[in-house]
């Protein structure tokens, strides 16, 4: 079961994790995504590419699913303007054993970061700029071709 | 075809999107950014920088040696930042 949505509204983490345990798996993993106050951010702003961004979720899930014996896989993004402390991405992965989900989550994350089309913006009490790609991202992506 | 703009590219340009016809010496994504890049000085500050560019071709990731023939939407924007 992949499920993926890319939203402006915030998402209800108990609901979905519930949804996928409600398949009698045994281990559900999940990984939130929220916004960091680093040097004076108050809020973010997201914006994507529709279309292309849902099949990009949607690829890294079939890949993960082609990995590691998965019986759910689920990823949100919200877009749009978000402030501190809100959550901005979850996901969560269901299987019949720890090891599975957990790796599958990390996967998940760690590939979104680097592949599917969202762009960040920060804002500060005196500007805002755009995020930059960071290395060590592309890096923690790239182990897992390993 | 139909350009699209993303993130600091689209600010950069001032626009979302543009029609655009390559003549035929264009071939790749690498071919059409050199090509962009020379028709205004606002192409020429927004492609500056091509270490700072990605693309996509029909909504597929396309690395600069990508042909662009037969494509009908052709994105253009920065590395991602999501998560």
């Amino acid at each position: 079961m992949i499920r993926v949505s890319v939203q402006r509204a915030t998402f209800d983490m108990a609901a979905e994790t519930l949804a996928l345990e409600a398949a009698g798996v045994g281990a559900v993993a999940t990984f939130t995504g929220i916004v960091r106050g680093d040097d004076g951010v108050t809020a973010i702003e997201l914006e994507h590419y529709p279309g292309m961004t849902e099949a990009s979720l949607r690829d890294i899930c079939d890949t993960a699913q082609a990995r590691w014996n998965l019986s759910g896989c689920t990823i949100l993004h919200r877009v749009g303007r978000m402030k501190l402390g809100e959550p901005i991405v979850l996901v969560v992965t269901a299987s019949p054993h720890r090891a599975a989900a957990l790796e599958a989550c990390a996967f998940l994350i760690d590939r979104l970061k680097t592949d599917a089309p969202f762009w960040k913006k920060e804002y500060r009490g005196d500007g805002v700029n755009w995020v930059e790609q960071k290395t060590g991202d592309v890096a923690r992506a790239d182990r897992w071709d390993a | 075809m139909k350009l699209v703009y993303f993130a600091r590219v689209r600010e950069a340009l001032g626009r979302d999107d543009e029609e655009m016809e390559f003549p035929a010496s264009v071939l790749t994504v690498g071919d059409a950014i050199d090509w962009l890049a020379a028709q205004s000085p606002r192409h020429a500050e927004a492609f500056a920088d091509r270490s700072k560019l990605r693309f996509a071709l029909d909504q597929r990731m396309a690395k600069p040696d990508a042909a662009i023939a037969g494509a009908a939407e052709f994105a253009i924007f920065p590395p991602v930042t999501g998560g």
